[in-house]
């Protein structure tokens, strides 16, 4: 049986019963991702519109001639996420201060994959947070090229076997380390930047709730477990999210202006990554050296982040 | 009614977008068009426009913000050239595909490799199958009155489809023209407010960009060419709308001096009146050559071609793009396609010119006309020569 | 929105691929996707609801007792719901 300390266990009977991601998508047997944009559309409501890069989540949902969607999608391209966001978010502004729209705040959700974010779509990205539009941008990190079937992406972690950086012979999987795209966005000075996990509903629909509610940019990276591209039986998809969390793989933390908190009780002492390593196949080539180096560096990370969570002040309480 | 104003054409074309009550602009400088999204900007900056100025980070973004804007039901205006065209190039089809009126005002410019900042057609040449309406001006007036049109030809629920207008890069862009701008009154009685087919708003749910499965790909394919080839219906309509409202007369090909002729020259854009010049030189030597001025490029008017040409011995094409290693330059493959069946076509022949801001003369067009005159003799059997080049 | 045959002709194709029916890929059952299936034993059942939440689907419901339950129209049969059922009151069964 697993921990569950941060988990109102009767909390979901509270939590919005509409189903704005129907059922019947094509997304695979025990899909985070899927998952996780459902709790998502959960917690914005109906007044939002979604803008959805290529990836899987697009794909999936809206084959014509049907959508799984019940609120306003468009997908255009895969880099665009953010600056076809950019456009929706200056229309409706634009359409409600002429009057030619009901004066009614609707939310501009961008959402993307993480090949669409960190990698082809981070230009995009960067604009749209630089501009400060009124935009969410969701990241839903499932750590490779997952629809075109797996491959290496920059948010792929060190030592992940994928296609195009494969275990092999002469090679242990991705050679660099997952790139840090929270990071990138607070530093662009966004209110409000968060990562999550669908592992921790509650505390992944807060975070939404909290960003949707900011008048300006904002992200949240929402890690995705993926069974098919981990390689682990699509059951343990909540588990692995949960692991990722409790070893410091993936700490789940907010920074509201700058002030850095941590938004889940971590344990006591951060479970070995082994854990975590031991029930996905996409690193079961590594050796126990490589398991070594990825502890450390885990922690490294982790300790980089209390170390901003402890000293970091919020930037209002820096003013001259 | 109007009032006549001499400024420079780019500018020019901003403020006709003005007048068109635009919402959103999402636009990225490149020369030669920078001008347009500058003056754009210093018109909402002044109050003049209540409009968005998204200043995107890149063309690519800026043609995937007019999408989002156009999807929420806005009026939205871009401009570019060359490079940025060709960045904007993944999202070209999906515009067209998506049925989104976006306009876009292209500052013609050479494609680079290696880079040149000066006029040519290559950079909407290499964008023929996307699905876009393109026109092209000869002048600034035509520029004025094509934006203006553009919006009511894009909307059009027959239509609804983006439409580029060309102008050529430094040639008109940089040019100061006197010009007459209709008044905003005029301009609202003519371009109502935009009414979309569908918008992207939660009160009614809609998904937009889904995916096409082999079994659906084909027919869509279809409907957007049906689409296009369609427009111009309502192009013409338009056309006709602006004429008895304006009095200045637009017509697929506009015909100068071609009663007649058994010699035809063809050309785009600004060289237009370049050739017209040569044409009255001509004329005056008794060389009995016309000139037709393509200004609607896609839909291609067959048809319109077609009658031009029906007592002509001799066609010279100007293309001002190279088709590299094909067997005719972009228009003149066009022209040669959509004459070949025609059982008493002129003899073709295609002149490429004014590479890269390579300057055309009068002198030169009288040249070709001169060569187009003897090829009813001569019968020359080239697919097509890069007019002037250096080297035999 | 009149009921189209699939797959549709050229002039029946919404313009754009817009697709105007929201939610309508209920109509795509994914229950024939599974191997195995969710059996309940209610006896353990608490009604907390953490299988609704965690399923990805989205197919599990309230029923007339206040019961969690899958709709085997869309139940992938991934295993998620026995897995973090805390009383353990969801086994997955094959399907035969």
């Amino acid at each position: 049986m697993s921990i569950m300390e941060n988990f109102d266990l009767y909390a979901p009977r509270l939590v919005d019963k509409e189903e704005y991601f129907s059922a019947g998508h094509r997304a695979c047997q025990g899909c985070g991702e899927a998952l996780a944009i459902r709790l998502m559309c959960k917690a914005l409501g109906k007044d939002t519109v979604i803008i959805n890069a290529t990836g899987c989540m697009e794909v999936v949902s809206a084959m014509y001639p049907t959508t799984a969607w019940k609120l306003p999608w468009i997908h255009v391209a895969f880099p665009n996420a953010a600056s076809v966001g950019s456009g929706v978010e200056a229309g409706l502004k634009v359409l409600r201060r002429k009057g030619r729209i009901a004066d009614r705040d609707i939310k501009t959700v961008s959402i993307g994959g993480d090949g669409g974010t960190v990698d082809i779509g981070l230009q995009a990205l960067s604009g749209a947070m630089e501009r400060g539009h009124d935009l969410l941008y969701v990241c839903f990190d499932n750590e490779a090229y997952m629809n075109t079937g797996i491959q290496r992406s920059g948010a792929t972690p060190f030592g992940a076997s994928t296609t195009t950086e494969p275990a092999g012979l002469d090679s242990s999987g991705k050679k660099a380390w997952k790139k840090n795209v929270p990071e990138i966005i607070v530093a662009h000075n966004v209110p409000y930047v968060a990562t999550a996990c669908h592992s921790y509903p509650l505390d992944f629909m807060n975070k939404v709730k909290k960003a949707r509610k900011i008048k300006g940019p904002s992200y949240i990276h929402c890690l995705s477990v993926c069974p098919t591209g981990w390689r682990l039986s699509p059951e343990l998809s909540i588990k692995a999210g949960r692991l990722a969390v409790e070893t410091g793989v993936f700490p789940l933390y907010e920074v509201v202006d700058g002030k850095y908190k941590i938004t889940v009780e971590m344990p006591e002492k951060l479970r070995p990554v082994e854990d975590y390593i031991k029930i996905q196949g996409r690193f079961r080539h590594l050796s126990a050296d490589e398991i070594k180096i990825i502890q450390e560096k885990v922690v490294q990370e982790y300790n980089k982040l209390l170390d901003k969570v402890n000293n970091l002040h919020s930037w209002p309480d820096l003013k001259g | 009614m109007t009032k006549r104003t001499g400024m420079e054409i780019a500018f020019a074309a901003a403020e006709a977008a003005a007048l068109c009550r635009i919402d959103v602009i999402a636009a990225y400088p490149i020369t030669p068009n920078t001008h347009i999204p500058e003056h754009l900007s210093d018109i909402v900056a002044d109050g003049r426009l209540d409009a968005e100025f998204i200043c995107v980070e890149s063309e690519h973004s800026a043609l995937s913000a007019c999408c989002g804007a156009s999807a929420t039901g806005a009026r939205v205006f871009t401009a570019t050239s060359s490079q940025g065209l060709l960045f904007m190039g993944e999202v070209m089809p999906i515009v067209s595909a998506m049925r989104l009126p976006v306009v876009m005002a292209l500052g013609n410019r050479a494609l680079s490799g290696p880079i040149n900042i000066w006029n040519d057609h290559s950079d909407i040449m290499s964008q023929r199958d996307m699905g876009w309406i393109s026109i092209f001006a000869s002048n600034g007036q035509e520029v004025v009155d094509m934006v203006i049109q553009s919006f009511k030809i894009a909307e059009h629920r027959d239509v609804m489809l983006p439409l580029n207008i060309n102008l050529d890069g430094f040639q008109l862009t940089h040019v100061v023209e006197p010009m007459l701008f209709p008044d905003q009154e005029e301009v609202d009685r003519f371009l109502p407010e935009y009414k979309p087919y569908a918008t992207l708003h939660p009160d009614h749910a809609v998904s937009m960009g889904t995916l096409g499965l082999p079994e659906i790909f084909t027919e869509v394919m279809k409907a957007k060419d049906e689409a296009l080839i369609n427009s111009k219906r309502v192009i013409l309509e338009v056309w006709k709308e602006w004429e008895e409202q304006f009095g200045r007369k637009y017509e697929p090909i506009d015909a100068y001096r071609a009663e007649g002729a058994k010699v035809l020259l063809l050309t785009m854009g600004s060289m237009d009146e370049t050739a017209e010049a040569a044409i009255d030189e001509l004329h005056k030597n008794k060389i009995s050559v016309g000139l037709l001025k393509l200004k609607l490029w896609r839909p291609f008017p067959v048809e319109e071609l077609r009658r031009a040409v029906k007592d002509a011995k001799v066609l010279a094409v100007m293309d001002r793009a190279v088709s590299f290693g094909g067997a005719s330059g972009p228009v003149g493959a066009e022209v040669r396609s959509a004459l070949y069946d025609e059982p008493d076509r002129p003899l073709i022949l295609n002149e490429i010119i004014g590479l890269g801001g390579r300057d055309m003369t009068v002198g030169d067009f009288v040249q070709i006309a001169e060569k187009a005159v003897r090829a009813e003799r001569e019968k020359p059997r080239e697919g097509y020569e890069i007019y002037g080049v250096r080297g035999s | 929105m009149a009921e189209k045959k699939w797959p549709e002709t050229w002039q029946e194709v919404t313009p754009g691929c817009m697709v105007f029916i929201p939610g309508n890929t209920r109509e795509y059952h994914t229950g024939s996707w599974r191997a195995q299936r969710p059996v309940y034993d209610f006896s353990k059942c608490i009604k907390c609801g953490i299988c609704y939440i965690f399923c990805p689907e989205g197919c599990i419901s309230e029923n007339s007792e206040g019961y969690f339950v899958a709709d085997l129209d869309y139940c992938k049969g991934c295993g998620i719901c026995a897995h973090e059922c805390w009383p353990g009151a969801i086994t997955m069964v094959e399907e035969g």
